[in-house]
């Protein structure tokens, strides 16, 4: 798709943590680029640094070497065109808040006008299907509807990118399903560009447009999968075509590689 | 959640009127009646002139209290514990907020609270006598000098605790200090913060007798101490009930803002204990 222009670009990122008891290499060195509009799967061996590349990506971690860039401008902290959707929804929603609140929240300090927020919050939250809990708290609901709420906090804010940190990984399978298939609509019907961490091979494939998979640590990017499967997915149909078989049987094969430490370094 | 609160509203209901009653009214005042019984019976037994009976004491309780002391003694008494509890949450709030925040603030500051916090604040009546003189600000100084102190702590540490999730979510939205403030830290720590203000509540009330009983002219510590001097048994015991009121109405007070203020956080408990 070369319409698409550059998005987010990585350049040989490196990080080191350091502590008392020596340095720990947690990304050896990735690079890659997204382009505008892409929704993009990340997945790789457990301990591989997903967290840790996430993190450098929207800015609340320093890499040690190398260069994030976002629409040409590098990233040196959190950036209005990025929403973080964490993993722990418990811990990323604010209890003392509705639902309502935590999704207008982000958008207090934006320059918008009473009723530009108000839209923007009622459009995003009917968008995930909670319109009719708007005025509950968080812990009144369940992990997937707590979930939607943090993604519709994250596209109220009108990033142009949604990074995703391994968002479903605690709730149950169907609830999985049904967010997995919300995050397909939102980046078909917005237009939102989507990275997305996970650990879960089968979500990478029927979920990306592109799957990385990352290295054990020190992580690189060990390969650059283009999903060919029909854009229009189903949980029923897509999942039992031959190709996302073939697909996902290669990605576990690349991981199991990745764990036994078989692949080199470029 | 709609399951939770069906469930719970089930059992309310089935529990019918007459025991709700008895749970609401019998039970909490069936022990005082009880005691007060017992009292009434062993005080009439008795020849000790130091134990008058509850008749007595209510009586006195009418003629001292409702009247012009009320006036006199009781709403000054009243005025400066509040103007104390006030400046004790404000100050509490607010230092240990700065104090929570700034871990500088914290290293800078530590040794010295816990030296301050060490000192019994009726030791400090003396001095504070000396600088400001027999004052309504003297009494209320003292009154701070106790009560911010669990407050203060309770903040710092409530503050301290802010979830770190929590703190880079902010941090990715690019919430702005303020924001961050009145967002994060304070709900955040207002359990910590509301346990703090329940400590410091009853520490400023001890506070506010003894710093009357001390230099006072008016008020009901001094009002207490000057029954207890003459010999006027039935009223001196008539003031330690009229504080106990104030100290139940002040808990009651504070159950209510408590309830308001933390009413997610006891949502939360319920919902994880269902």
């Amino acid at each position: 798709m070369p319409d698409r222009s550059t998005l987010l670009r990585v350049e040989h990122l490196r990080k080191v943590y350091e502590s008392t008891n020596g340095d720990v290499e947690a990304i050896g060195d990735i690079s890659f680029t997204m382009r505008s509009g892409e929704l993009v799967c990340i997945v790789g061996p457990s301990g591989c640094g997903k967290t840790t590349l996430l993190k450098c990506l929207a800015g609340l971690l320093r890499p040690t070497s190398g260069l994030v860039e976002m629409d040409g401008e590098p990233v040196t902290g959190p950036s209005p065109a990025m929403a973080v959707v964490f993993q722990e929804y418990g811990r990323s929603l604010y209890p003392w808040l509705t639902v309502r609140g935590n999704v207008e929240l982000p958008l207090r300090h934006k320059r918008l006008s009473r009723q530009e927020r108000d839209k923007l919050v009622s459009d995003a939250i009917e968008a995930v299907g909670l319109a009719h809990a708007a005025r509950s708290h968080p812990w009144q609901l369940s992990g997937g509807m707590q979930q939607r709420v943090a993604i519709a906090r994250a596209i109220a804010y009108q990033p142009e990118v949604l990074i995703m940190d391994e968002p479903f990984a605690a709730v149950d399978a169907q609830t999985r399903a049904d967010l997995e298939d919300l995050v397909r609509e939102l980046h078909a019907n917005r237009k939102i560009s989507v990275l997305f961490v996970t650990h879960d091979i089968d979500e990478s494939v029927y979920l990306g447009e592109r799957v990385l998979v990352l290295s054990a640590s020190p992580t690189w990017v060990q390969e650059d999968l283009t999903v060919d499967l029909p854009p229009q997915r189903d949980q029923i149909s897509t999942r039992a075509l031959p190709r996302f078989t073939e697909l996902r049987t290669h990605v576990y094969d690349q991981i199991q590689r990745a764990k036994r430490g078989q692949t080199v370094a470029p | 959640m709609t399951a939770h609160t069906v469930r719970i509203a089930q059992r309310s209901r089935g529990r019918g009127l007459g025991r709700r009653v008895a749970a609401g009214f019998l039970y909490p005042l069936g022990l005082p009646f009880l005691l007060l019984v017992i009292w009434g019976v062993a005080s009439t037994s008795s020849t000790n002139r130091f134990f008058p009976g509850p008749l007595t004491i209510f009586e006195a309780f009418r003629e001292t209290w409702i009247g012009p002391a009320f006036v006199d003694d009781v709403l000054p008494s009243l005025y400066r514990l509040a103007l104390g509890i006030a400046a004790s949450i404000v100050i509490g709030i607010a230092a240990g907020t700065l104090i929570g925040l700034f871990q500088w603030l914290r290293e800078l500051l530590e040794p010295l609270l816990e030296f301050f916090r060490a000192i019994p604040p009726p030791v400090l009546i003396p001095v504070v006598m000396l600088l400001l003189g027999i004052t309504d600000t003297m009494k209320v100084v003292v009154i701070v000098s106790g009560a911010v102190w669990p407050i203060l702590l309770n903040t710092i540490d409530g503050v301290r605790a802010t979830d770190s999730v929590m703190s880079e979510t902010a941090d990715s939205f690019q919430i702005t200090w303020w924001e961050r403030l009145r967002f994060l830290v304070l709900p955040a720590a207002s359990p910590r913060i509301m346990t703090g203000v329940r400590q410091g509540l009853s520490v400023a009330l001890i506070l506010m007798v003894i710093s009357e009983m001390f230099a006072s002219s008016a008020g009901l510590g001094y009002r207490i101490a000057y029954f207890q001097r003459n010999y006027l048994i039935a009223e001196m015991w008539s003031g330690i009930l009229l504080l106990g009121l104030v100290g139940v109405l002040l808990a009651a007070t504070f159950g209510v803002v408590e309830r308001r203020v933390l009413r997610w956080y006891h949502g939360i408990r319920e919902v994880n204990r269902a």
